[in-house]
């Protein structure tokens, strides 16, 4: 029934395969651009098509099996795909948001010389994530896990001329093999513990039916989840390994909107969820996962606060927000952290399409005044609210749902997980708390970038501030349905406490329901603190809005006061925290001595000057020994007659 | 013809380099095309090896041939004995099949005295193949000298500046190996001899049924497993193959890549552990360790290089410390992962070579400070150059995912957890220093005049690779190709060496709780 499983991440791998090989020869843009994005929209009907079927189906979880990939000894992986309520989910986030983004690109990519290498690389990346997310079993999901950090570093590296670019790339991809370390050595460690117990497997259902072999809370298990959720710390910018993802902001906003904000950071939460039976018995890694995902989310928050370009402080606020996610992973709000992530997915992918058409229009600005400013600077912004109306309204809109103010979509998932991260019998109020503060921030810094981009003055160079145009359709098109599912995106999910029936949460039920049930995860509270709590966090989220405001609306010249008071902490916060100058000197800078150590210090010294030393012992006993060949009659004659002494004097006095 | 197959395919490149000899020294073109087609016809005569179902049902030896040879009246006695199983099936499949590229990049890199270099890469692909399928062990011994020899003149004469140090580097190392196995052949044979044991010549399928005990297993293993790690080359008994990778003409640096070194590894499956199964558990530990030193060490090292064709080269010490990790997990997994990622590392770093070669012929420097920007001047190669080196990085989807993958997993299946735990790290090392490496070649502007003219690959150059290419996916997508020939084999041999009663060695107790120190039951008994 679901046999056409495949061509979801087919499509768009036909379209890589054309663009990448032809798309020279084709040149003519709308064809290339209408190609891709045409793949990855037939995709989304075909996704379409089976996330209606499976609604309509009693049985969720189907598997569809194309064909043996390896098959040694007792490991035999396929080719499979796996769909239930949750690929389900994904499937639909990933092809719709997609094909959104595709069309977008074709405006904002216009011109560019790699303009076909562009949506080959964006299709291919497409087709990844969709194995990621479609994967029956651990192998298929790590190639499309893999998949997507190549699409990504190729995308990084589009413009590989600036050195920033492949510097950022090269970054990107490296940082995601630590986490693929991990995530190899919980394959392993999963393997073999489920093997001992007599099943050998990979698969996602069959884990989850034989889950119960392990013992919980055990060493294995806790080791295994941990290896895993390392993986998940690389893929989705987690504490310690987020530093790639503010880097990626080298690559081109589309890439930015779709990679590193809407689907594939989002990958590490997709595969905890994926994996939930197995963090469910591990209440270790549970924990564990909460507090880096609290403790991410309110650490990126702070480095938010102070940056200038757009698309960092966008960069932040996805680490941030995915610290939200975590946490929720963390305290068994399984279905409100994917809830989050799709609605994130629709918020920030706007955002980050926002800032690019901003972006774009001052690029235009400045390139019809013949200059060279920076057109991500906020500092040069200011007051483009008339210049772009469509895309300050979508802008506004999706920033007051990730404020989490009320009747936006932001504001349901996320009181979902604070209330859980709270309420929940894996949560802890302090984890409540971390989350509020860290809204609070998100909330300020959000509106200092609304406020400083698109009110106030505009602070653009003269020559350049009555070239600012709005964006074509191309662009506004995607802002425009992206701004409304930010809006309307949470009413799927309304909680049950605001009268509505969570039709979310019961939609995942078949792939969360059992994890929950069997280890007695829920949260658990009086209807008046749950009140009182969302009362709460609305209320820290406007107190964020209203000192922005304050800052940057009403006394314009607080923020150079305020950082001139607090130099100390303001360059600490600017400079990230100094977090990547501490992985060059802990890690980067002390392999690249040992490299060398070990080259001319122990190849060349050690190893070499052995094998020398043998040559030459071999040369100089060769050399003595050349004395005794020197071809002289009477030398020999002597060597006789010594010869003889010798032998006769041994057998005389011996 | 079948019956002389193997026979036929070894000696037709001998045969081949005597119509070699007849050819007019200065006709360059009739001398590099005699010898593609040489080659070319090997290859084609070794295809029906590859399609024939056999070896995925029968794990034994197939397509036999035997003669007696030499026979000194029961004092020695050597066969002309050859066959092929599923071990070394895809080594011979890949030699056979390199041999056609590695001709075809000389195309424009040798031009001094071409004919002698056509007649020793010949007479090379004879001592390859016959290296590969003597069940002889004498006969090995003879075609495995027959191999050095060539390879030392092709680095020696056509070799860059510094050839002769490491021409005779390599000969050094390699001599010292070789002598040291010939004396425990040698001493194998007159074992079996006097013990009177039924043996037919230096049959290797007769030795493996011979119950040597443990002290003398010890010492011979010793022997073997020293020449082949030379080979190999195992930490640190490398420092030969950066240098001798260096100095070699491309050609030479793809044969010594893809089949030269396999020997070393090859000759651990074939001879070194199967033959001393008593011993080999001694060693294990001391080997999974060098293993994984060599993959750490190979990465470090690497990082640091200046000289692109030297950072490939420390790669493959990196890598062949994959394929022996997987060896020594000894489990199917792990034997099949050390068998493909021979096959790999004979694609991806002899498809590396082939890209050094490439820059090398156009600029006459390796140095990667002289590169930079080139993707803006060559498109084609900087896509070809990005697909090998996400496949020596190991990318899923690309051949080196699968044989790391399989070896990593079969060693922490097998008793090697911790082993396998730190050499998993190499995945992070690869990607660091293969994308820095590219970065620093293929990205950023052109800042050197002298790149700014460079042509894209030609024609004849995007042939040399595209093959490659194929295998890359090939062996990415679907490996069971070629995993379905070699599990016979594989399964054979584990059993063979699992379920050998361990000998119980009165005079040195002490050995035997090394002897079971690592547990080696073969895991195909699992569930399916």
């Amino acid at each position: 029934m679901y046999s056409n499983l495949w061509l979801i991440p087919f499509f768009p791998l036909v379209g890589s395969i054309i663009n990448g090989l032809l798309g020279k020869k084709i040149k003519n843009e709308k064809v290339i651009g209408g190609l891709a994005t045409l793949m990855m929209f037939c995709s989304f009907l075909v996704a379409c098509q089976n996330f209606f079927r499976l609604m309509g189906d009693s049985v969720k979880t189907h598997q569809v099996v194309i064909g043996s990939w390896m098959s040694v000894g007792n490991l035999q992986i396929d080719w499979g795909f796996l769909l239930d309520p949750l690929s389900a989910v994904m499937i639909m986030i990933v092809t719709g948001v997609g094909t959104l983004i595709h069309l977008y690109s074709i405006g904002y990519m216009h011109g560019e010389v790699g303009f076909y290498r562009f949506f080959s690389y964006l299709n291919l990346f497409a087709c990844a994530m969709l194995m990621l997310v479609l994967g029956n079993n651990a192998l298929v999901m790590f190639i499309g896990w893999e998949g997507v950090g190549l699409c990504s570093y190729l995308l990084i590296g589009y413009y590989f001329e600036k050195k920033s670019a492949g510097d950022a790339a090269k970054k990107a991809f490296v940082v995601n093999r630590v986490g693929d370390f991990g995530f190899l050595c919980g394959l392993f460690t999963l393997f073999w513990a489920l093997g001992s117990k007599g099943v050998w497997t990979v698969n996602f259902v069959e884990i989850t039916e034989n889950a119960h072999l392990l013992q919980t809370g055990g060493l294995l298990v806790t080791v295994v989840t941990l290896c895993f959720f390392l993986g998940a710390c690389g893929k989705s910018a987690q504490i310690p390994l987020y530093t790639w993802l503010p880097d990626a902001m080298e690559g081109p906003t589309p890439v930015s909107a779709l990679i590193h904000a809407a689907t594939m950071v989002t990958a590490g939460v997709y595969m905890i969820g994926r994996m939930n039976i197995l963090f469910a018995m591990a209440p270790t890694t549970m924990m564990t996962v909460a507090i880096v995902g609290a403790a991410t989310a309110f650490f990126a928050a702070t480095i938010g606060l102070a940056q200038n370009d757009i698309k960092r402080v966008l960069a932040y606020s996805t680490v941030s927000q995915l610290g939200y996610m975590f946490l929720a992973m963390g305290v068994g709000a399984f279905s409100a952290g994917i809830f989050h992530l799709m609605t994130h997915a629709f918020f920030k992918a706007c955002l980050f399409l926002g800032s690019g058409s901003v972006i774009h229009g001052m690029h235009h600005a400045y390139h019809h005044a013949h200059l060279h400013d920076d057109p991500q600077d906020m500092r040069n912004m200011g007051g483009l609210r008339k210049k772009m109306p469509i895309t300050f309204i979508t802008f506004l809109v999706s920033t007051i749902a990730i404020s989490g103010i009320p009747l936006f979509s932001g504001f349901f998932s996320k009181d979902e997980i604070l209330w859980w991260s709270f309420g929940s019998n894996r949560g802890h109020w302090l984890l409540w708390i971390i989350g509020a503060v860290a809204a609070g921030m998100t909330a300020f810094y959000m509106f200092r970038l609304v406020f400083m981009t698109f009110f106030g003055e505009q602070k653009t160079d003269a020559r350049a501030k009555d070239h600012i145009p709005e964006s074509p359709l191309t662009i506004t098109i995607p802002l425009m349905i992206l701004g409304l599912l930010a809006v309307i995106g949470g009413y799927i999910g309304i909680p049950a406490i605001l009268g509505g029936s969570n039709r979310f949460e019961h939609w995942l039920e078949p792939v969360f329901g059992e994890a929950l049930e069997m280890h007695h995860i829920a949260a658990h509270g009086a209807h008046a603190t749950e009140y009182a709590l969302m009362g709460i966090s609305v209320a820290i989220a406007i107190i964020g809005i209203f000192v922005a405001w304050t800052m940057y609306i009403k006394n314009p010249e607080l923020p150079a006061k305020f950082t001139a008071k607090f130099a100390g902490a303001y360059r600490l916060i600017f400079n990230k925290w100094f977090i990547d100058e501490l992985y060059d000197f802990l890690f980067v800078n002390p392999c690249k001595r040992i490299g060398t150590f070990l080259w001319r210090g122990f190849d060349v010294k050690v190893v070499d000057g052995v094998v020398n030393g043998v040559a030459w012992v071999t040369k100089g006993i060769g050399a003595g020994l050349r004395y005794t060949q020197s071809g002289y009659l009477h030398n020999y004659a002597v060597a006789m007659v010594v010869g003889v002494v010798v032998i006769v004097g041994y057998y005389v006095f011996g | 013809m079948a019956d002389n197959l193997l026979s036929l395919m070894t000696f037709f490149p001998l045969l081949g380099m005597l119509f070699v000899l007849f050819i007019p020294r200065d006709n360059d073109g009739l001398l590099k095309g005699f010898t593609l087609v040489v080659t070319l016809i090997t290859f084609v005569i070794s295809l029906p090896l590859a399609f024939d179902n056999v070896f995925a049902t029968s794990g034994g030896m197939h397509y036999r041939e035997f003669h007696e040879w030499i026979n000194i009246g029961g004092f020695f006695q050597m066969n002309y004995n050859l066959g092929v199983d599923g071990i070394s099936l895809w080594l011979v499949m890949l030699t056979t099949f390199i041999m056609p590229i590695a001709v075809l990049s000389t195309w424009k890199a040798v031009e001094k005295n071409s004919k002698g270099f056509m007649a020793l890469l010949l007479l090379l692909e004879t001592g390859m193949l016959g290296a590969f399928v003597s069940l002889d062990l004498f006969l090995f011994y003879i075609f495995w000298e027959l191999m050095l020899i060539p390879m030392y003149f092709l680095i020696g004469i056509w070799g860059g500046k510094n050839r002769i140090y490491a021409a005779v580097k390599f000969f050094i190392y390699t001599a010292v190996g070789s002598l040291l196995m010939l004396v425990a052949i040698i001493f194998v044979y007159y074992y079996a001899v006097q013990s009177g044991a039924l043996i037919n010549g230096f049959g290797i399928q007769e030795f493996y049924k011979l119950n040597l005990p443990y002290h003398a297993q010890y010492w011979l293993f010793l022997a073997f497993g020293f020449s082949f790690a030379i080979k190999v080359p195992m930490f640190p008994l490398h420092t030969w193959l950066p240098d001798a990778h260096t100095e070699a003409p491309t050609a030479g640096s793809v044969i010594l890549a893809a089949v030269l070194l396999k020997m070393g590894t090859y000759g651990y499956v074939r001879f070194a552990m199967p033959l001393f199964p008593d011993a080999l558990p001694t060693f294990i530990p001391l080997l999974a360790t060098l293993s994984v030193v060599g993959i750490i060490y190979g990465s470090l090292v690497a990082m640091m290089q200046e000289d692109v064709k030297k950072l490939v080269a420390y790669s493959s010490v990196a890598h062949l410390g994959f394929v022996m990790l997987g060896v020594f997990a000894m489990n199917m997994q792990g034997m099949a992962g050390g068998m493909i990622q021979m096959i790999n590392h004979g694609v991806s770093t002899g498809a590396l070579f082939l890209i050094v070669g490439f820059i090398y012929e156009r600029r006459h420097t390796r140095m990667i400070t002289e590169f930079g920007g080139l993707a803006h001047k060559m498109p084609v190669f900087a896509t070809i150059f990005l697909i090998v080196t996400f496949s020596s990085i190991g990318l899923p989807g690309t051949n080196g995912f699968v044989g790391e993958f399989l070896a990593l997993m079969g060693a922490f299946e097998g008793g090697l957890r911790w082993y396998a735990v730190v050499a998993t790290t190499g995945v992070i090392f690869a990607a660091v220093y293969m994308l820095w490496m590219y970065q620093r070649v293929m990205m950023g502007t052109v800042t050197n005049p002298a790149n700014e003219s460079l042509k894209d690959l030609s024609a004849r150059e995007v042939v040399v690779m595209l093959p490659l290419l194929v295998f890359v996916f090939w062996i990415g997508v679907y490996p069971n190709t070629f995993f379905d020939k070699m599990n016979p084999a594989m399964e054979q041999l584990l059993t063979q060496m699992g379920h050998k009663p361990a000998i119980v060695e009165v005079h040195h107790p002490a050995a035997i709780p090394a002897a079971h120190a690592v547990e080696h039951a073969p895991a195909a008994h699992g569930h399916n």
